[in-house]
């Protein structure tokens, strides 16, 4: 057993782990923030993405005992207990989840990169959230999403973008049949 | 899954580190930023019986000019090194490929050490080290030596640092004269690893290509340098037509593998084109 001492989410928690332990395993397991989930297995889906020291990783491909003496940000501490972060916001405003499995992951990488580039534009949030995959939306209203949060994060106010129109008539070629 | 249990030493110098996995019995495995380690690991191909984490070995970290060359620390994150002015100004090609390496998550923790040594073929920055005739400086409980790319890439994820030894700096030659350089990497989808990709770097003078260099990932067990090609471009005039005729012997004396994304022959194809592409942009056409 390592010792480690590990902030997460403003608390310090000082831990005796396995060293081959990886650090989502010591989140969920050990600290119970079952808020970060784990999706792939394989180091792709980004679902179990945390800061640490403020940059977005994926905490199944870091060890716990990598994580010592740094500050890690779940989707857990992202905002104050009974509020919502501005990312988390405009995922909730523009519809910017099904499931919501990749939900967590998608937020704290779309965090990251507004820190880095808070205009960006559409490329660049899709370049942008690269490592992070979700298997329903489609994207359309993450990317609108991330975009409706930044515009909110610069306090310009004008990046405001509608949710994506939804068509719920019959595909044309079934009308065409009636 | 998770990891077989192992040792775990966190050295905070090079020689530290060095008597770690002197001490650290048959089988130990470094451990820089992990993006290729730990997945590893977690499937079980790897089970050392002893990790060696080098991430509190400062001297490893970050990029410095030594004159004739930038060196760049082992332990540098893809991340910091993208955004590096020497990177930047001296080796752009550099932060050009590290940009298409996997995703921001993966950039964040990988090194460009990292990276070389895990010497996978698909991987981007072998051939670029390639390109630019980068050398390896090694340590071992001896003491140093400096290896050329040329030398360094032995086989398939395999390179001339011997068991005990660690890669501790990668020097980049300053280049003198008028030089362009570019990456062209296909792959078909986010986060995917090259199918093919070239890295060109050419110096024009006076309106004729004086020296073409091109790094080939992917195109066999090692990074390759497109010997055909350079050797065609070298004095030529700096034109599409003789570009493109060059480039045709782009998969000249490789051995692409098949594989799910592409066939041998498809890679073959990959290479010509994004050779000529490359190096129609590094000549500044």
């Amino acid at each position: 057993m390592t010792q480690i001492n590990v902030r997460v989410d403003g608390v310090t928690y000082s831990d005796d782990v396995e060293p081959r332990t990886l650090l989502v395993h010591y989140l969920r397991e050990q600290l119970g923030k079952v808020g970060t989930v784990i999706g792939c297995d394989t180091s792709n889906c980004g679902a179990c993405t945390v800061h640490l020291d403020g940059a977005a990783v994926k905490s199944c491909t870091v060890l716990a005992v990598q994580a010592d003496g740094v500050e890690v940000t779940t989707i857990e501490g992202l905002a104050p207990q009974g509020s919502l972060h501005p990312v988390q916001k405009a995922f909730h405003e523009m519809h910017g989840l099904q499931c919501g499995y990749c939900t967590p992951g998608m937020i704290m990488a779309s965090v990251d990169l507004l820190k880095e580039n808070p205009d960006p534009s559409e490329t660049e949030v899709r370049e942008g959230i690269e490592g992070n995959l979700c298997r329903c939306t489609g994207y359309q209203n993450i990317v609108r999403a991330v975009q409706q949060a930044a515009g909110e994060m610069r306090g310009s106010g004008n990046g405001h973008v509608s949710p994506a129109e939804v068509d719920t008539a019959a595909a044309p070629h079934v009308a065409a049949q009636q | 899954m998770i990891p077989a249990a192992f040792e775990y030493a966190r050295p905070t110098t090079v020689d530290e580190a060095l008597q770690a996995i002197a001490d650290g019995g048959d089988d130990v495995k470094v451990l820089a930023g992990g993006q290729s380690l730990i997945p590893v690991m977690r499937l079980r191909l790897a089970a050392p019986e002893t990790v060696v984490d080098l991430a509190r070995v400062a001297e490893l970290r970050g990029v410095r000019d030594d004159g004739d060359a930038i060196v760049i620390g082992a332990m540098t994150t893809h991340h910091d090194v993208m955004i590096d002015p020497l990177v930047q100004q001296y080796a752009p090609l550099i932060a050009e490929a590290t940009e298409t390496v996997a995703d921001r998550q993966v950039r964040a923790r990988g090194t460009f050490g990292g990276a070389l040594v895990h010497a996978d073929p698909a991987g981007d920055l072998p051939a670029v080290a390639l390109a630019l005739d980068a050398e390896f400086v090694i340590a071992g409980l001896q003491g140093r030596r400096t290896v050329p790319a040329a030398e360094f890439f032995v086989d398939y994820l395999t390179t001339a640092v011997e068991e005990g030894e660690l890669l501790v700096e990668i020097r980049i030659p300053k280049l003198a004269g008028e030089w362009g350089m570019r990456y062209e990497k296909f792959n078909r989808v986010a986060q995917a690893w090259s199918i093919v990709a070239v890295a060109a770097v050419v110096r024009r003078e006076n309106g004729r290509i004086a020296e073409a260099r091109i790094g080939l990932t992917n195109m066999g067990s090692t990074p390759l340098r497109a010997t055909a090609v350079e050797a065609a471009l070298a004095g030529a005039p700096a034109s599409p037509e003789t570009i493109a005729a060059a480039a045709r012997s782009a998969a000249e004396g490789t051995s692409p593998s098949s594989d799910l994304n592409a066939q041998a022959d498809y890679r073959e194809h990959l290479a010509q084109v994004l050779t000529r592409r490359a190096v129609t942009a590094a000549a500044g056409l």
